[in-house]
């Protein structure tokens, strides 16, 4: 399956960029990770880079690491359905103090605007 | 988190509890802080493992004992502040604060078979009077927006919408005044007639 997965380097972002490359490893997936702007995130999207290229150099696949700046939901939506990727995987929300799960903005917008399925990381 | 908003007027005052009312259905029922003891821990892994999963709210309460255990480990202990509706040695509802950062975030739970009773109302009153008394400033809480009637509720309370733009409302309180700020020492108590009876 052609698969992209958008993360900004919140903790949800990384879950789910270490299963879809651990999925991709055993599925033979056709991965691309954009690594977008996330304003909420305290890591920078070079580290972001760096961390989403080693899962990918850890796990042995072939997969394409790319930097996707503008505003992330929508440029998101925009390459899965010029490209023809056919899911769309992102981070699955955090949790707060009390324990209740909120979803981020860019999956929010994601969720509501997007084509192809999408898939929230838990 | 600090960039919350909350209401400029600090919130009525709260009567802390004990209190004991008569439901609408003519239980007695008494909200108490929860002390620490093992049997009111018992007596809410008992109402939260029987509770309808159609009213979980963002993924609490969790299913199954195991996961509910964990999760009231989290939100009893020490620094958080709850609050208990209890008939007879049934828990009823369960309201409670959780620590963050130099506010609490508030969540409660009535049991399906306690609801539409009127006890929401003396729960959040009691909880808020429980906080109240402990010097708790501020208070934010996330709703579903189709939850009306918790939406209603917290309204009436005093809560004021604070983020409008995602999934969940975000509504926020001002329990007692900031210490750091000048206050208007009114003085006045405005304590209203119990609209939900």
């Amino acid at each position: 399956m052609k698969v992209l997965c958008g993360i900004g380097g919140s903790d949800d972002s990384f879950r789910a960029l270490d299963r879809t490359v651990e999925r991709a490893a055993v599925a033979n997936d056709d991965l691309t990770i954009a690594v977008v702007d996330n304003e909420d995130s305290e890591t920078s999207p070079d580290e972001v880079a760096d961390r989403a290229t080693a899962a990918v150099d850890e796990a042995g696949i072939d997969a394409e690491v790319r930097r996707v700046e503008g505003d992330p939901g929508s440029r998101l939506v925009e390459i899965a359905e010029t490209e023809g990727f056919e899911e769309i995987v992102l981070g699955g929300g955090h949790t707060s103090p009390m324990g209740k799960i909120t979803i981020g903005s860019i999956a929010e917008f994601v969720l509501l605007n997007a084509k192809t399925s999408v898939t929230l990381v838990r | 988190m600090s960039d919350r908003g909350y209401p400029d007027a600090v919130a009525d005052e709260f009567p802390p509890p004990p209190t004991t009312f008569t439901d609408r259905e003519d239980r007695e029922i008494e909200v108490r802080p929860y002390e620490g003891d093992d049997e009111a821990r018992e007596a809410l892994v008992e109402m939260y493992d029987s509770f309808d999963p159609a009213d979980r709210a963002q993924g609490i309460p969790p299913g199954g004992e195991e996961r509910i255990r964990e999760w009231l480990e989290a939100i009893l202990p020490g620094d958080c502040y709850n609050v208990i509706a209890w008939c007879g040695d049934e828990a009823a509802g369960h309201a409670t604060l959780v620590p963050d950062g130099d506010a609490y975030e508030l969540a409660i739970f009535v049991h399906q078979t306690y609801q539409r009773a009127g006890i929401g109302t003396h729960l959040i009153r009691g909880l808020l009077g429980h906080g109240q008394a402990n010097g708790v400033e501020k208070v934010w809480l996330t709703v579903e927006r189709w939850n009306r009637a918790a939406v209603s509720l917290y309204k009436k309370i005093g809560f004021e919408t604070s983020d409008a733009e995602s999934f969940e409302l975000e509504m926020g309180l001002r329990l007692c005044p900031d210490p750091d700020e000048e206050t208007d020492g009114s003085g006045e108590e405005v304590d209203g007639p119990d609209g939900d009876q």
